[in-house]
């Protein structure tokens, strides 16, 4: 027991004196790095297909800008990123659109997605290329720039890197860390990248540095990346700007974002918030490097290094073009595989891709080529003890075991309760186990059944509103209808002269409904006039604004009308609306008897 | 088939089990040398009853037996159980006291995993209160017994309890020295008289201390193997070691001090090997403290002033049922949220 | 023994105190019955429960009027959170009000759509656009799925067609491990 509590001290002290934190938990896997850090990043000769999914990234599906048959250019824009959360697809050669369709694409749910297959020419004909003064430009154009070329994080995760270079007047960034940690095992893609281009990540981090207005830069690299960190420093040296690298201890998944930055900064990431809340944000040294190539040079994002590993004859890193079949880039590492074998990832994260005929996308940083001895299938699980050595594992200091009953019985509210969504999914717990659980696969089902519910409970409440609002509307209209009819026959009986102090008060309720309506109707007509509240005007300019991006058939005059006076009759009458909701209220009060 | 991470590094259960099994060797080594190789027999006759009951279980609940069999925990189950029996206690209570663990308080609930009670504690606790007599009759430990008998006549005395003509049974029994201290003190003996009994050595009672610092022995194997965490056995330790330091500086001549609390009784064994089963316990950092706190403390209340000479299993059953409440209030703080 | 009977009967009023105050400081204002039992169902509005929509269906059931079986869109899942909400026994679905499908959205065939405005009327959430004589849509965001306007249809236009599984709404499945029964007698036994 002293010994551990020496142990423990002992590694506070240390690193005390380098300035560190540390996280709770994580594992150390054997390293596998060595296969494939013998030899230099080769290039790959461009094949002769080349397949790009339009969900390469976080967020929307790219919006389509050529069409088969096309001759398109080497870095060429393909499909441009639709809204914010989205980002560009661009030619990796020149060639023609040889077809755009569904296709498998590396997901773990093997299921194919629309992507452009790309018939190269054999020319690699570039597009015309510039390098931006991005000094002389407004942040926001720069901005725009990364945007429409395609970057987005290339540490596996593939968020749009515009968004997280936005300045947050809110939450301002005090500190960039570039992540060079790689943890899991196998992987050198990003070791190999600061190994040679150790200068132009820098040229990156200085864009994204202006970008943000950081004062701190930290690179953050594991310890057991010696040449790395090497020629990151000799890199960092010659730079204008501060930037500090930083020897992080080896022990995964200490690559993780929030791991990094709890162990560079001592703060913790608040659970469901951004990093930016606690003034900190971070990218992948990959990233860094292509948005240095992208402002530097003009070129988008049409290739990445990928790590190809396992049981091949010549492991190491490949410069690929992004839609590069997996199968050639195995082929050329002298490997073979079947479908179903191949592994995208580390061992720890990695998932089975569904074919080898599956394109390389912006997220793939690794190949596998896993061997039965690599990876033997796993022992039959048994029951959980509650050993708890995969809370003593968990870099998050969740209760894995916990977790595992709740998703395990389906009791999903309770996984919720209990974090769930705090969980990185990094592996650790099933590492751990002894009883061979496979924990990561349960939270995973959990997660997304979560998610599954809370978006059929979002479009049920939305159904639900839709449903109200229709009946108070047609309760409305009919309530109009009968105070017209109910104005015809007072005028009718007003006729007959027979008036007495019964009628006159009718009437006058009558006259005064008659008034309400006209009133109503002139708020309704008002909203095409020219003499408007800014208000109201605001109003007819969201609604044009709506209108004007709804497919073609809706500009229909009498549709787009139809359509118009719904919108309109949502925004005017809530005198209307409390009436009309009274039928409702009532029938809530039996029940509250009833109780 | 997905199924990240395709790594693994991890103990089987089977190997867990049976670096526990190592761990008890030292203090099984001492209960050898101070009671007589009695205890040996009682072992293999509780782990041949707990692995046919087990096998016969799995077969009627149609789970598979080969991979249940060889886990070990039933051993673990027989082993503690029968640690904690009195040596020279007869064979059918053996066999009971081991089919009542792994029948009821194990199967019955659904086998590995699942038991909310400690098996080998419930099986202690059932035979307690079933057969007082024989569960508190334990053989003097062979330098102080009048007539030291051989393995022999101590096989023969479990399977038939017919001792060597000539030999009364008084002759090699005596108290333990918990439930001496006990009687003497309704006696109203002072704690000065009681301890010049032969019975206590230097810590605690006379041999058994010899054996409880076995116990100690493997349970710090077990810590170095990571099996278990420090937790459990320092606050169980703690626990008792404080409440008796309490009650023996107010009043040191009706108390008895803390080393004789925590080297005689089933102390050590509890600290290291009963209350650390992971099943039945709680798995929260804190939640493991207040576990062994709360048993420690349980187990010294009905020592000083409860109906039995010792209280581990008690406590333990006790604290079993509470688990849950105790890991629902201790959840420790995930990353990035404020407690 | 007298004392004993005090101390119990004391115990008792004291228990009986602290119950009663707790009870009204710590009420918990639930939401109205109907108000939870809408809640659970899917909103559909289809109708299949006999009833013209969700709420009218929630209103009958807090009302002992209907049963908790009759939602073939909520599901199994459905009726367990409406027996657990109210209480009672959990009864499997009633096959008279059908059968739970995929989920589903309507598709106009644009060809052969008439403009009649049929289905808008019949459409409960507001789902489909369109006016007289002029080709009908569905915004298939907005569409729950019930069918009401299949049926409305004088040209049989509209038809329902399940969601399909894509990488957007691909959900991870439950681990299910096989584990090779060492003896097929053991497989009887647990069947």
């Amino acid at each position: 027991m002293n010994a551990i509590v020496n142990i423990s001290r002992l590694l506070k002290d240390r690193l005390a004196k380098t300035g560190l934190s540390r996280f709770k938990g994580g594992v150390h896997p054997p390293q596998h790095k060595l296969e494939s850090t013998t030899s230099p990043i080769r290039s790959v000769p461009v094949p002769k297909y080349l397949v790009l999914p339009l969900r390469q990234h976080v967020g929307n599906v790219s919006k389509l800008q050529v069409a088969t048959g096309d001759h398109v250019l080497k870095g060429q824009l393909l499909a441009k990123a639709d809204g914010q959360v989205s980002a560009a697809v661009h030619a990796p050669t020149s060639g023609v659109i040889a077809s755009i369709g569904n296709q498998l694409i590396p997901h773990p749910s093997g299921l194919p997605d629309i992507s452009i297959t790309l018939e190269s020419d054999g020319k690699d004909q570039w597009i015309e290329r510039q390098a931006l003064d991005y000094l002389a430009m407004s942040k926001p154009e720069l901005l725009d720039h990364l945007r429409e070329a395609g970057v987005v994080g290339l540490g596996g995760a593939t968020f749009p890197s515009h968004i997280k270079l936005r300045e947050d007047t809110r939450h301002p960034v005090r500190t960039l860390i570039i992540n060079g940690a790689e943890c899991e095992p196998y992987i050198t893609c990003d070791d190999m990248l600061m190994r040679e281009r150790a200068d132009e990540i820098v040229r990156g981090i200085e864009i994204m540095r202006y970008l943000l207005d950081a004062e701190v830069c930290a690179i953050g690299i594991e310890d057991n990346k010696p040449e790395a960190i090497r020629a990151m420093r000799e890199a960092v040296a010659k730079s204008e700007i501060a930037i500090n690298v930083i020897a992080v201890p080896t022990i995964y998944p200490g690559g993780g974002a929030k791991q990094l930055i709890k162990v560079i900064t001592g703060k913790e990431v608040p659970s469901g918030r951004l990093p930016t809340e606690i003034g900190v944000q971070c990218f992948n040294v990959a990233t860094a490097y292509s948005v240095h190539r992208v402002v530097n040079h003009g070129e988008p994002v049409i290739s990445r290094v990928v790590t190809v590993t396992g049981n091949v004859a010549h492991a190491g890193n490949y410069e690929a073009p992004l839609g590069i079949s997996i199968s050639e880039l195995v082929q050329l590492a002298g490997g073979q595989a079947e479908d179903g074998d191949l592994i995208m990832g580390g061992p720890m994260m990695g998932f089975n891709l569904p074919a080898v005929d599956v394109p390389v996308v912006k997220a793939t940083n690794c190949i596998i080529v896993p061997s039965a001895e690599m990876f033997p299938d796993p022992e039959p699980a048994l029951p959980c003890i509650r050993c708890t050595r995969c809370a003593d594992a968990c870099p998050v200091n969740l209760q894995p075991q916990e977790l595992y009953w709740f998703s395990k019985s389906q009791n999903l509210e309770k996984a919720r309760e209990y974090d769930i969504f705090d969980c990185i999914e990094c592996g650790c717990c099933t590492y751990v186990c002894p009883s061979n659980i496979p924990l990561v696969q349960y939270y995973r089902y959990a997660k997304s059944e979560i998610i599954a519910q809370d978006r059929a409970k979002e479009a049920a409440d939305i159904a639900r509103e839709r449903n109200e609002f229709r009946l108070m509307r047609i309760e409305r209209e009919k309530q109009e209808r009968a105070q017209k009819h109910a104005q015809k026959a007072a005028g009718a009986k007003a006729e007959t002269g027979a008036d007495n102090a019964v009628e006159a008060a009718k009437k006058a309720a009558i006259a005064a409904a008659v008034e309400r309506a006209k009133a109503q109707k002139a708020e309704v007509v008002a909203k095409n006039t020219e003499a408007v509240s800014p208000r109201v005007e605001a109003e007819i300019a969201k609604i044009e604004a709506r209108r004007a991006q709804q497919p073609e058939p809706l500009r229909q005059p009498e549709q787009a009308q139809l359509f118009a006076e719904s919108q309109e009759a949502e925004v005017t009458s809530a005198s209307s609306q409390v009436e009309s909701l009274q039928p409702l209220s009532k029938d809530k009060q039996p029940t509250e008897e009833a109780k | 088939m997905n199924r990240s991470p395709y790594l693994t590094d991890a103990p089987s259960v089977t190997s867990i089990m049976l670096r526990v099994l190592l761990a008890l060797v030292p203090g099984i080594a001492a209960y050898v040398w101070v009671f007589g190789g009695g205890i040996l027999v009682t072992l293999a006759l509780a782990s041949v009853t707990a692995l046919s009951v087990e096998a016969l279980m799995l077969k009627l609940r149609g789970r598979p037996i080969r991979m249940f069999i060889t886990d070990g925990s039933a051993l673990v189950t027989a082993w503690l159980l029968a640690l904690a029996l009195p040596p020279l206690a007869p064979w059918w209570l053996i066999v009971l006291g081991t089919a009542i663990a792994i029948v009821l308080a194990k199967q019955l609930y659904g086998g590995l995993g699942y038991n909310p009670f400690n098996p080998a504690m419930v099986a202690y606790a059932a035979l307690l209160i079933s057969f007082p007599l024989l569960m508190t009759s334990w053989p003097a430990p062979l330098t102080l017994a009048e007539i030291q008998l051989g393995f022999v006549e101590q096989m023969q005395f479990i399977f038939s309890g017919a001792l060597p003509t000539g030999v009364a049974l008084d002759a090699v029994t005596s108290a333990t020295p918990l439930d001496y201290l006990k009687t003497q003190l309704t006696l109203n003996h002072s704690m000065e008289e009681i301890s010049q009994s032969s019975i206590f050595g230097s810590l605690g009672g006379q041999g058994i201390e010899l054996i409880a610092a076995g116990y100690l022995l493997g349970g710090l194997y077990l810590i170095q193997q990571r099996i278990i965490t420090w937790h459990l056995p320092t606050a169980f330790l703690a626990s008792i070691a404080l409440i008796a330091a309490i009650f023996y500086l107010a009043d040191a001549s009706r108390f008895a001090d803390p080393a004789f609390h925590l080297f005689s009784g089933a102390t050590m064994l509890c600290a290291f090997f009963i209350i650390t089963d992971p099943v039945s316990g709680p798995t929260t950092p804190k939640g493991k403290l207040i576990f062994a706190a709360g048993i420690g403390f349980m187990t010294y209340i009905i020592r000083v002033y409860g109906g039995y000479p010792d209280g581990v299993a008690f406590a333990v059953i006790f604290f079993n049922i509470c688990v849950p409440l105790i890991d629902a209030y201790t959840q420790p703080r995930v990353f990035g949220h404020e407690k | 023994m007298l004392t004993a009977l005090y101390v119990m009967i004391g115990l008792a009023l004291l228990l009986g105190i602290v119950l009663g105050y707790s009870a009204l400081k710590f009420k918990v204002e639930g939401d109205p019955l109907i108000a939870r039992i809408d809640a659970i169902l899917p909103q559909t509005q289809c109708g299949q429960c006999g009833y013209p929509g969700c709420k009218p269906y929630a209103t009958a059931i807090a009302k002992g009027e209907a049963d908790i079986n009759q939602c073939p869109p909520g599901g199994d899942a459905g009726v367990h959170a409406l027996a657990d909400l109210l209480g009672v026994e959990y009864k499997p679905l009633n096959a008279e009000h059908g059968e739970p499908k995929p989920k589903s959205v309507a598709v106009i065939d644009e060809n052969v759509c008439i403009g009649c405005t049929l289905c808008i009327q019949a459409c409960p959430v507001d789902a489909i656009l369109g006016a007289a004589k002029h080709m009908h849509t569905v915004i298939a965001s907005e569409c729950t799925g019930c069918e009401l306007c299949v049926a409305p249809c004088p040209v049989d236009c509209i038809s329902m067609e399940p969601i399909a599984e894509s990488p957007a709404n691909w959900k991870w499945r439950y681990p299910v491990f096989e584990i090779k029964p060492e003896r097929p007698v053991q497989k009887k036994s647990a069947a």
